[in-house]
């Protein structure tokens, strides 16, 4: 079964001078699904996923992504797994003196020797393939709207056909319309491409929509299960967070929506 | 060290056969970005074959990812744009929903090539354009300082509107903190200027002299002027860099909306503490300056203190010194304008704020040259 595993957290401790962020966390992300991660603000869902990149040194026991060992590998090693992994940033992080295809062709042109046209032609397809126009490619960052900045973003994660995409928020500071279509978006790419998805998210309908596990962080621990399985768990935090108001009103959008 | 993407163990195949008017290619393998420009090779000999119809076999594909599913795609619109039917056969289930998605993304047509341009053409375009844009800057530049001048008067009858908290916190980062730079580098400039002038004035036995060309050049014009220059370096940047951020953040804009002047909040506490702080700091640069060169007289010339302040007196008087430090309010003027001006014009991005302080730094160093030039005909002219 270790090879169903793409992401293996366990024992994680992460601590800031004496605020203890995670103690004994353990996480598994399983190939081709899509797991969504929630938690109150400072319970270190962004931190998390900064570990799992390892963009912050934590200790833990045993950080593996995609069977390597992330804690002791290589820097080589370390590059071959970034290669494998595809991370969407907040706001996007496109880089702000470069085009968005010239964004997009930036991992292809680190690690890869390409002719300069097929690198145009595969990023003209990314550009196409999350849905921007295709003028899109020559504009810069600051032309471009907050979803489409998403979009430009998930394009340039996309560019290396990763096996895992790691999105920060991918839906925050999008109208419904368009956080609706980004869910979507991110779904159907998903199963065509047979990612497997680690999303951090507040956003409930993304949450109902295509997560198919949730991983809830509360008391410094991660609790995994399906949506189902979270609306009985007793836990305070967890009955506020999915009865709440907002959660009802969700709830009950996404059953219309699909009523099976 | 640049990590290669790993390279996989089978690679990608294409094979060619022609059956009469038909091309059948057969491609097995691993069709994944790691290969692809190999099989971009692979493709493009195929591509360019005319034929009436063509099948594309892919049922010994074992991976695909985007990039394989592209140069299919590709090749296959290339036949169908000359008239060739194109069928495939032996998509998996696996690899249909890949190719789906490739045919959707590229449905949308590729971008027009853009017409080659005459080199010169473009040239004269960039010039015209440069042009342009510099009469703009100057333009709305001489607006800004004119808005500026309006709300400082306007603040003068309500000095509650002169905000003297800010005010006196510019002086303190602008002034204050400025001036152990300032006396250092002055001091330096005046060892040089002695060091050099003595050394060409001995040759008419005029050393002497090194005391008034000391003098004069460092009360009036070199005093000034480089501390002119620090401060813009130094301040200048600093204001466009401080307003810059504020506008990224949206501050600038959320202040607006609380009902507060971005002008009057931003801009004149800065354009005030420069203009009080600049003919002090350049007063500084004089004392430091003469300190300089009778230091180095001292010790090269053999004069003795007295001598010095001897020849000193003779050489300059009040006036000298007023002229120099008459023009430092205007520099003060010229580089606090500037530097708020290029603050409050950044837009969109961090990199933004970058571009604008090299180029606030850039003109008000510019303008102060300018300014300098027109103050020292202005004096000759009134024989000053």
């Amino acid at each position: 079964m270790t090879e169903d595993i793409v992401i293996r957290v366990a024992g994680l401790r992460t601590q800031f001078g004496s605020q203890v962020v995670h103690e004994g966390l353990d996480l598994e992300v399983r190939r081709g699904e899509v797991l969504g991660v929630v938690g109150g603000s400072g319970t270190g869902k962004s931190v998390l996923l900064r570990t799992i990149l390892g963009l912050i040194r934590p200790s833990a026991e045993r950080i593996e992504v995609l069977g390597a060992d992330a804690l002791t590998m290589s820097d080589e090693a370390r590059e071959a797994m970034t290669i494998r992994c595809g991370v969407l940033f907040q706001d996007g992080a496109l880089f702000s003196s470069l085009t968005v295809a010239e964004n997009i062709e930036v991992p292809l042109r680190e690690h890869l020797r390409l002719s300069q046209p097929l690198m145009n032609e595969l990023a003209a397809m990314k550009i196409g393939m999350v849905g921007l126009p295709r003028d899109a490619g020559t504009k810069l960052p600051s032309e471009l709207s907050g979803g489409m900045r998403k979009r430009a973003g998930l394009a340039r994660a996309l560019a290396l056909d990763p096996e895992i995409l790691i999105l920060d928020e991918p839906t925050a500071g999008l109208d419904p319309i368009g956080a609706a279509a980004f869910d979507m978006l991110i779904r159907d790419l998903q199963q065509s491409l047979g990612l497997s998805v680690f999303m951090v998210t507040h956003d409930l309908d993304t949450l109902i929509a295509i997560c198919d596990r949730i991983a809830v962080l509360v008391d410094k621990k991660v609790h995994v299960a399906t949506l189902e399985e979270h609306l009985n768990d007793p836990h305070p935090w967890i009955q506020s967070y999915f009865r709440g108001p907002r959660a009802r009103a969700a709830f009950d959008v996404g059953k219309e929506a699909a009523p099976a | 060290m640049v990590a290669e993407v790993e390279r996989p163990q089978q690679a990608g195949w294409l094979e060619s056969a022609i059956e009469g008017d038909r091309l059948i290619l057969r491609a097995g393998g691993v069709w994944v970005i790691a290969a692809v420009a190999e099989l971009d090779q692979l493709m493009g000999e195929q591509e360019s074959i005319s034929v009436a119809s063509v099948q594309i076999d892919m049922s010994d594909v074992s991976r695909l990812d985007t990039s394989g599913a592209m140069l299919f795609y590709r090749a296959a619109t290339a036949f169908e744009a000359r008239g060739a039917k194109v069928d495939y056969v032996g998509v998996s289930d696996v690899h249909q929903p890949l190719m789906r998605l490739v045919v959707e993304a590229e449905r949308e047509p590729h971008d027009v090539e853009l017409p080659p341009v005459n080199t010169f053409v473009l040239m004269v375009e960039r010039v015209g354009r440069a042009v342009f844009d510099a009469l703009g800057e100057g333009a709305a530049l001489l607006n800004f300082f004119g808005m500026t001048i309006v709300k400082l008067l306007q603040a003068f009858a309500n000095p509650r509107r002169l905000r003297f908290g800010s005010l006196v916190h510019q002086i303190e980062q602008t002034g204050l903190n400025a001036i152990p730079i300032v006396a250092l580098l002055s001091f330096l400039i005046g060892v040089v200027l002695a060091y050099q002038g003595a050394d060409q004035l001995r040759q008419f036995g005029a050393e002497i002299f090194t005391v008034d060309l000391l003098a004069i050049s460092v009360l009036r014009e070199i005093g000034v002027l480089l501390t002119a220059i620090m401060v813009a370096g130094r301040s200048g940047s600093a204001f466009t860099a401080q307003i810059g951020t504020m506008k990224v953040n949206e501050e600038v804009d959320a202040m607006q909306t609380l009902g507060l002047d971005p002008v009057e909040v931003l801009v004149l506490p800065r354009v005030n503490a420069l203009m009080i702080t600049l003919p002090l700091l350049a007063f500084i640069a004089d004392l430091s300056g003469l300190l300089g060169g009778a230091a180095m007289s001292i010790f090269s010339l053999d004069l003795s203190v007295v001598q010095f302040l001897r020849q000193l007196e003779g050489a300059v008087s009040l006036k000298n010194l007023l002229v120099g430090l008459v023009k430092a309010p205007v520099f003060a003027f010229l580089i606090a304008m500037v530097g708020c001006y290029e603050g409050l014009r950044v837009s969109g991005s961090a990199e933004s704020v970058g571009r604008m302080t090299t180029q606030s730094v850039v003109e008000a160093i510019f303008l102060v040259i300018v300014a300098d030039a027109v103050f020292s005909i202005v004096f000759a002219v009134l024989g000053i």
